[in-house]
């Protein structure tokens, strides 16, 4: 009898699931924003640092966009990208969210933003950088809104790599999107101004011993050594880096998550002297990046990371162009109209950021080097710039995307 | 025939399903019934033959990629990617089954557990067919079913058909034989059968329904990667096998109806919807380790001796 009513208690408390009504709508109707970050999977880390610099901004602003409120909706893509989609579903079907905002792996958001293509709702990617979601394959309605795109960064690393007089530089990147791209950009600049990479390789995500790929690169003879790495294999790279006697050797230089504060916080000298490319740089200078950091540091006891500074300037972006389209915040198109045509001004970079025409924001890219700050903690810290670089750097548009996308394959490497 | 009439009103009650539900409700009825496919080729082989597989995942992402590449890549028809994609699966299937039916109980397991993860690994590495990491995309809904409730519909219906064919399947004189396999296989090749070659066939058959069901799964979600192949896909199709009720056939769409409806509606009310799926499973084991299809039928011939009496 027990049993039976076991079965019959839980195929009730199915149904009453299955049935339960949507979220009953207060009036005057909340801004819905469906956020998805990886907050379980290999990039949990990551995923919990995006959806608490989001949240940070609104609750700042007392959860409020002008008039209304601003509900935040968010779900775990579990780092896995038909969960992201199965939850892209729900947030756009079931919630009736008016926007998407995050995800960090390139695969969680190349499904979701292949979903949102049929349903034409707005997909803000403030971390997702692979590069032809805005440009070979553009998405009219998925916009790297305080995004960025992955060789946007590295391309103008190439160029300052070539101009430091290296002229031969090794290569050892993940094998997936991020890091092709990320290392095709250096690969690319750094070629066409006469440098030459020597090596080039590819390690699975996860490496938990670096030991073969160090062996080679300390021989293969270079000025330089190139390394995309994100999360645990940076932290993993960086300690062995330095326990195989490189460091110090022959320099390194990192992609932009390589010595991402999300990295580098725990880590010891070892990360010392590190040059990476991006555009944030929580050392750099600026009045406006230094009142960001330090309230940072106030609230949560750690310097921002990329990540954080991407959803949190997402947010702001987002809070920018909402006054422009009033009541409107429901009509898909002027939502886009809006966000695409808003210049942040209140960008902790400390300048205006705008879009260019493909979606995808243009920045001062920083070429930067890990130091102790003042605190005692390791931050980057700018030691040149290039203002004003879009996604396509100093390429003629239509050239460049002709070009393919870079790939295991296609490293952009000039022919000598 | 009393069991017409019920029979015919739940058909009527699923074909009316889309104007009942919202377009979420309706996907997440598509996902179950998708799901089903999967555990039911499952429990074909593990409630028939005796042959408990980890490798269905694979080949029920096998046929998602396949009618992908056929769409997304090669611009066929999705209806001909759907075909090439089930014919995929059924290759893989006999692949499978050529490896692995000479062994049995946990070796079968770990065989096809290790098969599943070489499709997987082909699937992750093979960048310039399979998209590697980032899987591939679009394109694999014809416009005839471009709605939710015409997809669902369409889904209903192969999905109907699939199981009335495996229904009639385990019926045959050729499911009888397996299930002779499953309960002594020599006694079996004593008394003259090819055991091999039939579970050859059945690991096919198995196979087909996966397809059918994978293929499906890509038209719906017009997107595969790596995670569709993976060994939680193969996990997710045995969890809805047991959950069902092995050797229950039927069972596989109580069994997909709860998982789907812990991974889509519990998960809006607590992040630790898998905790409560690993207690659910935990309980299950315990107090139902037949399943629920199988422990209501264990309850049933008790219910129907207790009534005269009352």
């Amino acid at each position: 009898m027990r049993r039976r009513d076991m079965i019959r208690l839980s195929a009730g408390t199915a149904a009453a699931a299955l049935a339960a009504p949507a979220i009953v709508r207060a009036a005057p109707a909340p801004i819905r924003i469906g956020v998805l970050a990886p907050l379980t999977g290999v990039v949990a880390a990551g995923g919990k640092e995006m959806v608490q610099d989001f949240s940070w901004f609104w609750a700042l602003h007392g959860n409020r966009a002008g008039a209304r409120k601003v509900e935040l909706l968010v779900e775990d893509d579990g780092s896995n990208p038909d969960t992201a989609l199965a939850k892209a579903r729900q947030l756009v079907e079931q919630s009736h969210v008016d926007m998407l905002v995050g995800d960090l792996l390139a695969n969680t958001g190349l499904a979701v933003a292949n979903y949102v293509k049929g349903t034409g709702t707005p997909y803000f990617i403030p971390i997702v950088a692979a590069d032809n979601l805005t440009q070979r394959d553009r998405i009219p309605n998925v916009v790297r809104v305080a995004g960025y795109s992955a060789s946007q960064t590295t391309h103008p690393f190439g160029a300052w790599a070539a101009q430091q007089g290296y002229k031969k530089i090794a290569t050892i990147s993940q094998d997936y999107t991020f890091g092709y791209e990320q290392c095709g950009g250096l690969a690319q600049t750094f070629t066409a101004a006469g440098g030459k990479i020597t090596a080039q390789f590819w390690n699975p995500l996860n490496t938990a011993d670096f030991s073969p790929y160090l062996g080679q690169l300390a021989n293969a003879g270079v000025d330089a050594i190139f390394a995309m790495q994100t999360g645990a294999d940076a932290t993993r790279f960086i300690e062995q880096y330095a326990s195989f006697g490189l460091k110090g050797k022959i320099p390194l230089l990192g992609s932009m998550n390589f010595t991402d504060q999300s990295v580098i916080r725990t880590m010891g000298p070892e990360v010392e002297g590190i040059v990476s490319a991006a555009q944030f740089a929580e050392g750099s200078a600026n009045p406006t990046t230094q009142a960001y950091a330090a309230a940072h540091v106030k609230k949560f006891g750690t310097l921002p990371s990329l990540y954080g500074f991407a959803m949190y300037s997402a947010a702001m972006w987002i809070d920018e162009a909402l006054p422009k389209i009033g009541d409107t915040v429901g009509n898909p198109k002027k939502l886009l109209a809006a966000v695409e045509s808003t210049t942040l001004v209140g960008s902790p970079l400390g300048y205006p950021v705008t879009l260019d025409a493909y979606g995808n924001p243009i920045y001062t890219i920083f070429i930067r080097k890990v130091v102790k700050n003042p605190q005692g903690k390791w931050w980057n810290v700018p030691i040149h710039s290039y203002p004003h670089v879009s996604q396509f750097w100093t390429y003629n548009l239509a050239q460049y995307l002709k070009q393919p996308s870079y790939s295991r394959s296609f490293q952009g490497i000039a022919k000598t | 025939m009393a069991r017409l009439p019920a029979f015919l009103a739940g058909a009527a009650a699923l074909v009316a399903l889309p104007w009942v539900l919202p377009d979420y409700q309706l996907s997440l009825a598509v996902q179950v019934l998708v799901f089903a496919l999967l555990g039911m080729s499952v429990d074909l082989l593990a409630g028939y033959a005796g042959r408990t597989s980890l490798g269905h995942g694979a080949i029920f992402g096998t046929a998602t990629y396949v009618s992908l590449y056929c769409s997304a890549t090669l611009h066929l028809s999705p209806w001909i990617g759907l075909l090439l994609g089930v014919a995929a699966a059924v290759l893989v299937a006999l692949v499978f089954a050529a490896l692995a039916v000479r062994t049995g109980g946990v070796y079968f397991l770990l065989l096809t557990l290790a098969l599943g993860m070489v499709v997987w690994g082909v699937c992750l590495r093979w960048s310039s067919v399979t998209g590697g990491e980032n899987g591939l995309r679009g394109g694999a809904r014809p416009a005839l079913i471009a709605s939710g409730p015409a997809l669902y519909w369409l889904v209903l219906a192969a999905t109907v058909a699939t199981a009335a064919g495996a229904w009639r399947l385990v019926r045959s004189p050729f499911g009888l034989a397996l299930r002779g396999i499953r309960d002594s296989g020599l006694r079996m090749q004593s008394l003259g059968y090819g055991t091999t070659a039939l579970l050859i066939a059945g690991f096919a058959g198995s196979g087909l329904i996966a397809g059918i069901g994978g293929g499906l799964y890509g038209m719906f979600n017009e997107f595969a990667s790596p995670s569709t192949v993976a060994l939680s896909t193969s996990v997710a199709g045995l969890l809805i096998a047991i959950i069902g009720g092995v050797g229950t056939l039927f069972g596989s769409f109580v069994g997909a109806g709860v998982l789907v409806i812990l991974q889509n509606v519990v998960s809006e009310y607590t992040d630790r919807w898998q905790s409560v799926m690993g207690l659910m499973f935990i309980g299950l084991m315990i107090f139902a380790p037949t399943g629920l299809i199988g422990q209501l039928r264990r309850l049933r011939p008790r219910a129907a001796a207790r009534k005269p009496l009352s």
